[in-house]
């Protein structure tokens, strides 16, 4: 199964947190401050879903072989 | 990778952008950027040309060509750039009411003379950047700073108008369909002639606070519910269909654009 790493730029991030409610497996998580953060980055596919949804492109998803 | 590329026509270095948090104006240029680079049409032979409002502020967060037009004008602008670089890929980036009410006029001769623009409207049922006025787009009823017990009017559908006023292309999508809003971007700019896509988008700040819609993710999920495929709207009665609107490719044709008609002329 192919993985892939989300990079969140809170410089860019405004706290929307459409990232954290469409993702389908459920990678991030919402920390004290409101940003999301990832919680499980191993559950992550790929999909780029949370990327597209992004108005404000704090999001880069980044894929990975998988060993 | 060509969503690698995508970066190309985004000034990463000007943003966070002035859009107020869920906004779908950043989204939509997102797609935007994305269709361009999947044709891979380079930045200096594409032109983003944009009007006033929240969806006005666009051409500041890109790379490519810009052209800031007038109040409802950037059609007519466009027209004129268009008749002088024709290899140019032209793209005007609208709001609703710059499109519908201040430019209806230039948006209905645009269309009916096909001129090779791809035009992208912003929907958000209303004015964001003025403090949330209703627009002839607004839905009938539809509660705003300027209709505090419903909208009297009717509203007009903007891609119905394209379609019977000459468009090769008109489609309409949500922001919540993000994957369906780049492809029919990516159709927009490929064909020839006037084409348009009217994509529906949250305004979190205005018309979802007056009318109650809830946060951003009930204002997708609003958007994912109330926006259905076109065949099944179709199918509806017309009592059904009030509570819905439809989504789709309405218009897909292939009449010569202005300036092929222009170079042929009558004479043959």
């Amino acid at each position: 199964m192919k993985k892939a790493n989300v990079a969140i730029n809170k410089d860019l991030c405004k706290k929307c947190t459409i990232c954290v409610h469409f993702c389908p497996r459920k990678v991030f998580r919402i920390d004290q401050d409101g940003y999301p953060i990832i919680s499980h980055p191993e559950k992550c596919t790929g999909c780029r879903l949370c990327f597209l949804h992004c108005p404000d492109f704090a999001l880069e998803v980044e894929e990975e072989l998988d060993d | 990778m060509p969503l690698a590329d995508y970066k190309q026509y985004v000034a990463m270095d000007r943003l966070p952008s002035i859009w107020c948090p869920g906004c779908g104006n950043g989204t939509a240029l997102k797609a935007l950027a994305l269709a361009l680079a999947e044709l891979e049409i380079p930045p200096d032979k594409t032109l983003l040309a944009n009007g006033i409002g929240c969806s006005g502020r666009v051409g500041d967060y890109v790379r490519c060509h810009r052209f800031h037009g007038t109040h409802g004008r950037t059609l007519a602008f466009v027209t004129g750039i268009k008749l002088v670089r024709p290899e140019i890929k032209a793209v005007c980036f609208l709001g609703d009411g710059d499109c519908a009410a201040i430019g209806m006029s230039h948006f209905v001769h645009s269309a009916r003379r096909n001129v090779d623009i791809a035009t992208i409207v912003v929907n958000n049922f209303n004015y964001g950047m003025t403090g949330g006025q209703f627009s002839p787009l607004s839905p009938h009823n539809a509660i705003t700073s300027t209709s505090s017990s419903g909208k009297p009017e009717p509203d007009i559908d903007i891609c119905k108008l394209a379609d019977v006023a000459g468009a090769n292309y008109v489609s309409r999508t949500t922001i919540y369909h993000v994957t369906e809003m780049k492809n029919y971007i990516k159709e927009a700019l490929g064909k020839k002639g006037f084409s348009f896509v009217e994509i529906i988008s949250p305004c979190p700040t205005y018309y979802a606070r007056y009318n109650k819609l809830g946060n951003i993710i009930q204002q997708l999920e609003w958007l994912k519910d109330k926006f259905i495929p076109i065949e099944k709207y179709n199918q509806m009665e017309d009592a059904e269909k009030e509570n819905f609107f439809w989504r789709g490719r309405l218009t897909d044709r292939n009449l010569p654009d202005l300036l092929s008609a222009y170079t042929l002329g009558s004479r043959g």
